[in-house]
């Protein structure tokens, strides 16, 4: 164990913070999903994505051929707890940053890593995730949209659903089934779709929160060229679960907890009851240390899996745990300002009465929308169980 | 940057884990349970020998001058194994006590004769109220002539049976001070009392005017005896929870019901999953504890509070989800689930509750 950084490494993070000092957008993306219904929020958003990359702090890690700086992860999770500490916008092309980029430089051809990843880093191309189908959730490899190969191309018929970011992304990562006589892991392939090709309709889903995030997406007839695939024909399976487990661990990212724990801290100290600052109140103080702990746990798992990954060591059982403990502990985050709100969780987040900027209500209800997404709790103890303690398979 | 073990570290603990399946199994754990006072002279002189006695032993005394993430490797296999005795409890915690602050002569006489597995010692800090806080000791130290002398009563002290030297905490000029006493002497009283977790030996310490020597440092010693015992019972508990862990997930994968082995029901595989998702962030948390102490940290005091609340909750919730898993089997005397359910209970009480470690946490951040 040695904690110290190297005194480039502090240098470069005191550069890292003057620089989001004076570069960071001051309005309209300072809360990480707010104002998505406003039609000039996209192109704010990746003004600000471009330019952080411009500035050398998206995707330090990858190689250089790409667009990357091939940086060790230490410079990359200096910058991801900075941004943290600045309360730095989210990029808006995580999705192609922190799960189709890492699987194609694991997985792709040369020609797809050099036409794609780029376009990542900048923000110019933004990618969604089709995965779940409505007759495909937990149960993934059950899907049934299909891919016929004809001639050169793919000939894709079938629906997605739950798709974030749909509505304006430009390509789509998708598993297809592309041979329907086999096992039903063994004939599913991973392609990448144009959004912008014809037959392809999103139709927007309205989610709890009352935001369109996510969404139906239908294709009828929609043609992709067969050097899309990534890996081999019908052996998407391996690919898509490579993805998943980018997926899950962006989900579970320890970083996030940690801001939001302060900032359930903070409102606790403001509030008052019976005369005395929530902090004080015996009950409620037990509680936020319970959280406290549980998040610097989380920091504490995420610096061992930093450095596991920096001495080359392929993560177990400890790695298939982030996405469930950090989601649950970011959902227990917001239950407990709501409770520390007391009436006030009661209003909606365009009332003017609501407090801390009205958060929490959307953050109580979207926390628990990644409780389920990228695959649920439940599924995730399967796989802990199944895959890091050899329990038996039930199915 | 580096957040992790050396392989020193992984090769004392893998060293640990090989000698005590060897000499420690629970074949053996239960004689040492039946034994009148629970002491396996032969597995403590082995683990002299091994030079565990003496591992945060300073060199000039003996030991191998080693610190707290490197004990807290064999701490964590000693709690995998139940290891059952004194080692704790004198080398982590009297051992700390003596090296913080005890004088040259007072090292020399307890700590090289500790480190050589030649003399036990313990502390004494909880008395009728049963808690660790400090504002519930009543013992009083008074000076005279002669020196200092002790008069008040300590409960749950472990292996005072077997000790040669105490620690005890007791009051002087409204502060609370460390004082030595050695348990031969006049005036000190030892009467056993009858432990739920028989890994663990506890006495009733009755003391007359014992003739004791005072460490310096008041309140800051005791704070900081307080920090090491958090980190060794954490670590304790995290072997316990791994060994909890494994019994349940391999029973589950023989015992069959419904025709299917258990295991294969997600009922238990949530369980287990649980466990796991609980414990390995959790292990994260004691080495960072350990690495805090061992670096004079300036959270050291707070996250040495967090590991204890954290861990001791684990362990407890653990041991009842592996009971359970095991049915009506772990239920019984003779299934070995019940050494670490216990213990489990032990290592929860002693030296302070979660939620006496959560207010600590919580003053100590100014919550």
């Amino acid at each position: 164990m040695d904690l110290q950084f190297t005194s480039e490494e502090e240098a470069f993070r005191l550069k890292v913070r003057d620089w989001l000092a004076e570069n960071m957008p001051t309005s309209g993306l300072s809360d990480t999903r707010e104002g998505r219904e406003d039609k000039t929020w996209l192109a704010r958003a990746k003004a600000w994505q471009r330019r952080l990359y411009e500035a050398g702090y998206v995707a330090l890690a990858w190689p250089k051929e790409y667009g990357g700086q091939a940086m060790d992860p230490v410079r990359q999770s200096i910058v991801n707890d900075e941004m943290v500490r600045a309360k730095a916008p989210y990029n808006v092309g995580a999705s192609g940053l922190g799960m189709l980029g890492p699987t194609l430089i694991s997985w792709g051809s040369e020609e797809q890593k050099q036409r794609y990843l780029p376009k990542i880093l900048t923000a110019e191309e933004i990618w969604c995730q089709g995965y779940s189908e409505p007759g495909a959730g937990s149960d993934l490899a059950s899907l049934k949209t299909r891919a016929e190969v004809v001639g050169d191309e793919f000939v894709v018929n079938g629906q997605k659903v739950w798709t974030s970011g749909a509505q304006y992304a430009d390509m789509m990562f998708c598993l297809v089934r592309t041979d329907p006589e086999a096992p039903k892991h063994r004939g599913i392939s991973y392609i990448l779709i144009d959004m912008h090709t014809p037959g392809i309709t999103v139709r927007p889903l309205v989610q709890m929160t009352g935001d369109r995030g996510f969404n139906e997406v239908f294709f009828d007839n929609v043609r992709v060229p067969r050097k899309n695939l990534v890996a081999k024909l019908n052996e998407g399976w391996i690919v898509a679960n490579a993805t998943l487990f980018h997926e899950r661990n962006m989900l579970g990212s320890a970083s996030g907890s940690e801001q939001r724990f302060n900032r359930l801290l903070a409102l606790a100290k403001s509030i008052t009851r019976g005369g005395r600052p929530l902090t004080e109140d015996p009950v409620f103080r037990q509680r936020l240390v319970d959280l406290e702990i549980r998040v610097e746990a989380m920091r504490f798992h995420a610096l061992r899996q930093l450095t596991d990954q920096i001495r080359g060591k392929n993560p177990g059982v400890e790695a298939m745990i982030n996405k469930l403990v950090g989601t649950e502990l970011n959902h227990d985050l917001a239950t407990a300002a709501m409770e520390a709100m007391g009436d006030y969780s009661m209003l909606a987040r365009d009332d003017e009465a609501a407090l801390d900027h009205a958060y929490w209500p959307y953050e109580w209800m979207f926390s628990l929308g990644l409780v389920i997404g990228g695959g649920t709790s439940h599924i995730q103890k399967n796989i802990i169980a199944e895959r890091g303690l050899k329990m038996p398979k039930s199915r | 940057m580096d957040f992790g073990l050396s392989e020193e570290q992984q090769q004392l603990k893998e060293s640990a884990r090989a000698f005590l399946t060897g000499e420690c199994p629970t074949t053996f754990v239960r004689k040492v349970m039946a034994s009148d006072d629970g002491y396996p002279r032969e597995l403590y002189d082995h683990i002299a020998k091994l030079g565990w006695t003496g591992l945060v032993v300073p060199e000039k005394f003996g030991g191998a001058g080693l610190g707290m993430l490197d004990m807290a490797m064999v701490l964590e296999e000693g709690g995998y194994a139940a290891m059952p005795g004194p080692f704790m409890f004198s080398s982590m915690l009297a051992a700390s006590a003596l090296k913080l602050s005890g004088s040259d002569q007072l090292k020399s006489k307890w700590l090289t004769a500790l480190a050589e597995g030649k003399a036990i010692g313990t502390v004494a800090i909880v008395e009728s109220a049963g808690s660790i806080d400090a504002r519930d000791i009543n013992a009083i130290g008074s000076k005279g002539a002669a020196g200092w002398h002790l008069t008040g009563s300590k409960m749950f002290v472990p292996y005072a049976n077997v000790a040669d030297f105490i620690v005890v905490a007791a009051k002087h000029d409204s502060d609370i001070f460390l004082f030595v006493v050695d348990a031969k002497s006049p005036g000190v009283t030892i009467s056993g009392l009858k432990n739920l977790d028989l890994t663990r030996r506890v006495s009733r310490l009755e003391l007359k005017s014992a003739p004791a020597e005072r460490l310096k440092g008041g309140k800051d010693l005791f704070g900081k005896l307080v920090d090491v015992a958090a980190i060794a019972v954490a670590a304790d508990s995290l072997g316990g929870t791994e060994r909890a862990l494994e019994m349940a997930v391999d029973y589950s994968k023989v015992r069959e019901q419904f025709g299917k082995p258990i295991g294969s029901f997600q009922a238990l595989k949530h369980a287990a999953a649980e466990i796991v998702a609980d414990l390995e962030p959790a292990r994260a948390m004691i080495w960072y504890a350990s690495y805090a102490q061992d670096t004079g940290a300036a959270d050291a005091s707070r996250v040495a509070a967090m590991a204890k609340a954290r861990l001791c909750d684990i362990y407890s919730r653990s041991t009842d989800r592996a009971v359970l898993m095991h049915g009506g089997i772990g239920f019984t005397w003779e299934h070995d689930m019940h050494l670490w359910f216990k213990r489990a209970r032990f290592n929860e009480s002693y030296f302070g509750s979660p939620s006496f470690y959560r207010e600590r946490v919580a003053i100590l951040g100014a919550y």
